[in-house]
Order: C-alpha cells, then sequence, then structure tokens
C-alpha cells in the first residue's frame, strides 16, 4: 500500500478506509521502535469491539504494546498467520494488515494525513 | 500502537516507568528530559553535601549529558540510545536477537564506560574488604578478580561487583552504574583509618569483548598473547602507550575480555577491535547484554538482587565466604529462593508478573525476555524455598500462561 494514501493515529497506526471497512496495520517508524518482534496475539478474533479496545498485542523483546481500536466496529478479519510467524510484520509493516473492521461510523478528520503523521516524528 | 508493558527491565533501561498515555516516541524524549531534570535536581541537592571529587563527576555529568566517551561512535554506527541508569547508552545497533546470536557464535563489541570503579586502598583495605563484601578475600591472589555481592545489615544487597586484586593493598572495585553514588557513600560511611576510598569512574572507559572468537580478535588487535589470563584473571598491557586492565572475565556466559582503558584512547580501541574483528564481531547493545546475562543465568542488580533481596536467596551461596561481613548472618538462612522457567506459549513474562503454583502464589517474575537461542520466552522467578515443583503459571497481563521451570543452565555454550 502507498503510505501517503493511508491516514494514521498519533500512535503510529495506519488506516486504511474503504467504504464501510477499515484495514489496520503500524508504521514502520513503529516497527523499528519495537525491535524484534516475538509475539502477536488478537485479543478479538471476530464480533463487536468498540473504541479504544485492545485489537493486537504486539511483543517484542524490549517492550509490550498494544494496538487499540479507533472505531467502534465488527472485526471482519485478523491476519492469523502473524501469531506464527511475528517476525514478518517488520518486513513490510505498511503492507502488512494486521485487522479489518466494519464501522457505522467514522470521523476522519480525528486521524493524520501522511505529512501531518511525519511532522509527529520529527 | 501504545507501550503498555516493561521495556526491557523497565526500572533500568528507562529510569522512569513507561505509562500508558504516553506514545513511544514521546515517551522517549520525556523520559530523557525527566532523567536529566533529576540530575540537575541532584546536583543541586548532592553538591552541597559531597566532596570535591564528586562535585567534579556531577559537573562532568552536566557538562557530557553523562554520556560515555564512546557516544558519538555509538550514533555514527546507527545505534538507538537510550537512557540507562541516566547513561545514555546503545540499546541496539541492528537488532537485539541478531547482535545476541553473533555473540554467542563469533563476537560481539560492548562498551560498558557506564560502570563505575572505586579505588580502595591502604594496609588494612584487604582484612576491612572482608568485613563488607560476602565473597572471602583469602581465596585470591594478586591478578585475580572475584566476584560478590555487598549487602547491608538485614542480609539484603547494597551491590554485586567485581574486586581487582592490583596489589596486595589496593583493590579495583568495578560496581553497577545505577550504584556508584549509593556504593560510594555505603564504603565510605563503613571506612577504617587506614583505608582510603576514590571514585575513579570518569578515568576509565570500559569495552567488554565476549563470544568464542573473542581471544583471536583481542590477540590480534593488541599485538599480544592473551591465552595465558585464565578465567577471572586479569592482566596489565600497554594500549597505546597507555596501561590497560585486561581481564578474562564477562556477563554473557562466553569466553571474553573486559578492557579498563583510559576514556581519551577509548573510541579509536573500540573501532580498531572492530576493524580487525570484520565479519566475526558485531557491536552490541545493551539489549543483547540483557538478554545474553539472562540466557546464562546472572542475576542484575534491581532485579535478581536489590534492597529487599539477599545474595542467598539469588543462589549465590557459593560467592558468599566464611568471613565475618555485614549482612553474613541474615545469609545463613533464607525464605525464598531464585528459579529458573522456560515458557510454554510466547508472551514474555516481565519484572513483578505473579508467578502461580496451582492456586497459589508463590512469588514474582524478576527478569523475562525472549532467549534467542532456545527461541523461547524465558525469566527468572524469586519463590518461596518450600516450592519444588516443575509446572507453574504466570500472570501475563491479567492472563495466566503455563511455564516449566528449569534445573541447571538455560542452554550450554559449544565449546569450540
Amino acid at each position: 500500500m502507498k503510505k501517503e494514501e493511508l491516514l494514521y493515529t498519533k500512535d503510529h497506526e495506519w488506516l486504511n478506509i474503504k467504504g464501510e471497512e477499515v484495514e489496520i496495520g503500524i508504521s514502520g517508524y513503529a516497527a523499528d521502535e519495537l525491535g524484534d518482534i516475538t509475539f502477536i496475539e488478537f485479543p478479538y478474533p471476530d464480533g463487536e469491539v468498540a473504541e479504544g479496545d485492545e485489537l493486537v498485542s504486539i511483543e517484542s523483546v524490549k517492550a509490550a504494546s498494544s494496538v487499540d481500536s479507533p472505531v467502534d466496529g465488527t472485526v471482519m478479519y485478523v491476519n492469523s498467520k502473524l501469531e506464527d510467524a511475528p517476525e514478518k510484520l517488520a518486513d513490510a509493516p505498511f503492507d502488512t494488515v494486521l485487522i479489518k473492521l466494519k464501522f457505522s461510523h467514522i470521523d476522519t478528520s480525528t486521524f493524520l494525513s501522511y505529512d501531518e503523521y511525519k511532522k509527529t516524528l520529527e | 500502537m501504545k507501550l503498555s508493558g516493561a521495556c526491557l527491565s523497565e526500572d533500568c533501561f528507562w529510569t522512569h516507568p513507561w505509562k500508558d498515555d504516553i506514545v513511544a516516541e514521546g515517551a522517549k524524549e520525556f523520559i530523557i528530559l525527566e532523567s536529566l531534570r533529576q540530575n540537575k535536581q541532584g546536583i543541586q541537592r548532592d553538591i552541597r553535601v559531597c566532596s570535591f571529587l564528586m562535585k567534579k563527576r556531577f559537573k562532568e555529568i552536566v557538562m557530557e549529558g553523562k554520556k560515555t566517551p564512546l557516544y558519538d561512535i555509538h550514533v555514527k554506527l546507527g545505534a538507538k540510545i537510550v537512557d540507562f541508569n541516566e547513561f545514555l547508552m546503545p540499546l541496539s545497533y541492528s537488532s537485539i536477537i541478531e547482535e545476541h546470536r553473533k555473540v554467542r557464535e563469533s563476537a560481539g563489541l560492548f562498551d560498558v564506560s557506564h560502570m563505575g570503579e572505586i579505588l580502595v586502598e591502604g594496609e588494612k583495605a584487604k582484612y576491612w574488604l572482608n568485613g563488607i563484601i560476602t565473597n572471602d578475600m583469602e581465596k585470591y591472589d594478586i591478578g585475580s578478580a572475584l566476584y560478590t555481592p555487598m549487602c547491608y545489615e538485614n542480609g539484603t544487597t547494597v551491590d554485586d561487583l567485581l574486586v581487582y586484586i592490583l596489589s596486595k593493598d589496593r583493590f579495583l572495585l568495578v560496581v553497577n552504574a545505577g550504584n556508584i553514588e549509593k556504593d560510594f557513600e555505603w564504603l565510605r560511611k563503613n571506612s577504617i583509618d587506614g583505608v582510603s576510598i576514590t571514585d575513579k569512574s570518569s578515568e576509565y572507559a570500559q569495552l567488554a569483548i565476549q563470544g568464542p572468537k573473542a581471544l583471536e580478535i583481542l590477540e590480534k588487535t593488541l599485538d599480544i598473547g592473551l591465552s595465558h589470563i585464565k578465567t577471572y584473571d586479569f592482566a596489565i598491557l600497554p594500549v597505546d602507550e597507555e596501561q590497560a586492565i585486561v581481564s578474562r572475565t564477562g556477563y554473557s556466559g562466553e569466553d571474553g575480555f573486559e578492557i579498563y582503558i583510559p576514556p581519551e584512547i577509548s573510541t579509536s580501541l573500540f573501532e580498531e577491535i572492530l576493524r580487525v574483528g570484520g565479519e566475526d564481531i558485531l557491536p552490541a547493545g545493551l539489549g543483547a547484554r540483557d538478554t545474553l546475562r539472562l540466557e546464562a543465568g546472572f542475576p542484575l542488580y534491581s532485579h535478581e538482587l536489590s534492597e529487599e533481596i539477599t545474595p542467598r536467596e539469588a543462589n549465590l551461596k557459593r560467592f558468599i565466604g566464611e568471613n565475618d561481613f555485614i549482612g553474613s548472618e541474615a545469609n545463613k538462612a533464607r525464605k525464598r529462593k531464585l528459579i529458573k522457567f522456560k515458557m510454554g506459549s510466547r508472551r514474555i513474562p516481565r519484572h513483578g508478573d505473579a508467578v502461580f503454583s496451582g492456586q497459589e502464589k508463590i512469588g514474582y517474575v524478576t527478569s523475562g525476555t525472549f532467549s534467542p537461542m532456545l527461541e523461547k520466552p524465558i525469566g527468572m522467578a524469586l519463590v518461596s524455598s518450600g516450592f519444588d515443583g516443575e509446572n507453574i503459571e504466570i500472570e501475563i497481563r491479567d492472563k495466566k500462561q503455563q511455564a516449566k521451570t528449569i534445573k541447571g543452565k538455560f542452554f550450554r555454550r559449544c565449546e569450540n
């Protein structure tokens, strides 16, 4: 995916909105900060999630972290292949969809464009 | 993405605990600023009471931002820099796992200049030290380094350190970075006439070269034979027209050396070792230092040893001598003990996670990490000394996970 066309959260997640669905992943910066990723788990592999729920739990040698839901929605897909090969996430973070949600409402103005996100890293 | 768990060793690698509402990048800046701020307060508070020498040291901290003499080369090599006990240190240059494996397979080079050096001298120094440290000095000769904890009256641990026996009345104590001031004060408070104690930390840079190829690479670099230096012995050798202490010691579980040199020549030696080692060596950061020591089962101060933990509890009985040292009574028995364990899942246990045997909470995790050699999370835990089972459960972020205790070593190094 072209990173310039994605939306971002200040917590280093990218969002790819397609109609009523949103694909979520983490930025290259986030992957780099985590370092060697050793564990990925999806606490809600299906069903309803609320904004702020922990969608993905990621651990690296140095830290534990989470991807929290940016919206209320329903889990449509989780990238369960990563549970067996968590290190793959770091290979192509912008091309790796972690989870896909269906939402009824999303306020895109709360997210950042690529340029805006890049500025937060400076 | 929010960082919510401990980072490496939360109270060690970053002096400030992570907070859920701070994102990774912001947090790093915040912690560095916070710790510099603490430094400055520390200076204001401490300068009033400390000696000229301590003042000089604090001044250096401000001037240098508490960087080691090798800071610039870490930045040049692209290291991720973190605040470790107020020192800006390399966490890793490429990847913690890659650096770890390189040390096990070949060699790694570490900057450990943050460690403190305290010189103890005087005709009564040996007699006095034997009442301060737990290990028995009488068992060691000039030219040896010995590992030892140092305790409070109640038996818990002030610090763990190496003592280099330079002569019959000169001893160099190498202490943990976070404990330099505390140790110095403790030693001074308990000192007697005929013993002088000096903080020499700013006069030494320290490099550690570790791994099966460490001997070969260092011999080539220094152009001198080193195989006569046996494990835990040291020699004083010329390096760049300066005197260096070269000891066959380390913190990785591999063969290797630690080198104490004047700060002025540390960068050139670091670069020269990397050049001579070529593809056989990688610079390695504190991340790999932590995973290596944990895999080797070595204690880390503030985790396996602390002001709440005795050396006896941390399974260090072999470093507790017959000498009558401060805290010796309390180290004759123990109610808790350290165990090693391996996880069933890939979840990494972190410092403080509760350990259960059945429904009963028996203790807590002191350190946990992903073991690159076993390719599984491993850890150590402090549990009731009566526990002797194999199956335990560890509560990691509110979920109990299966683990098995390990008797003996996590893994055996292959002897080349």
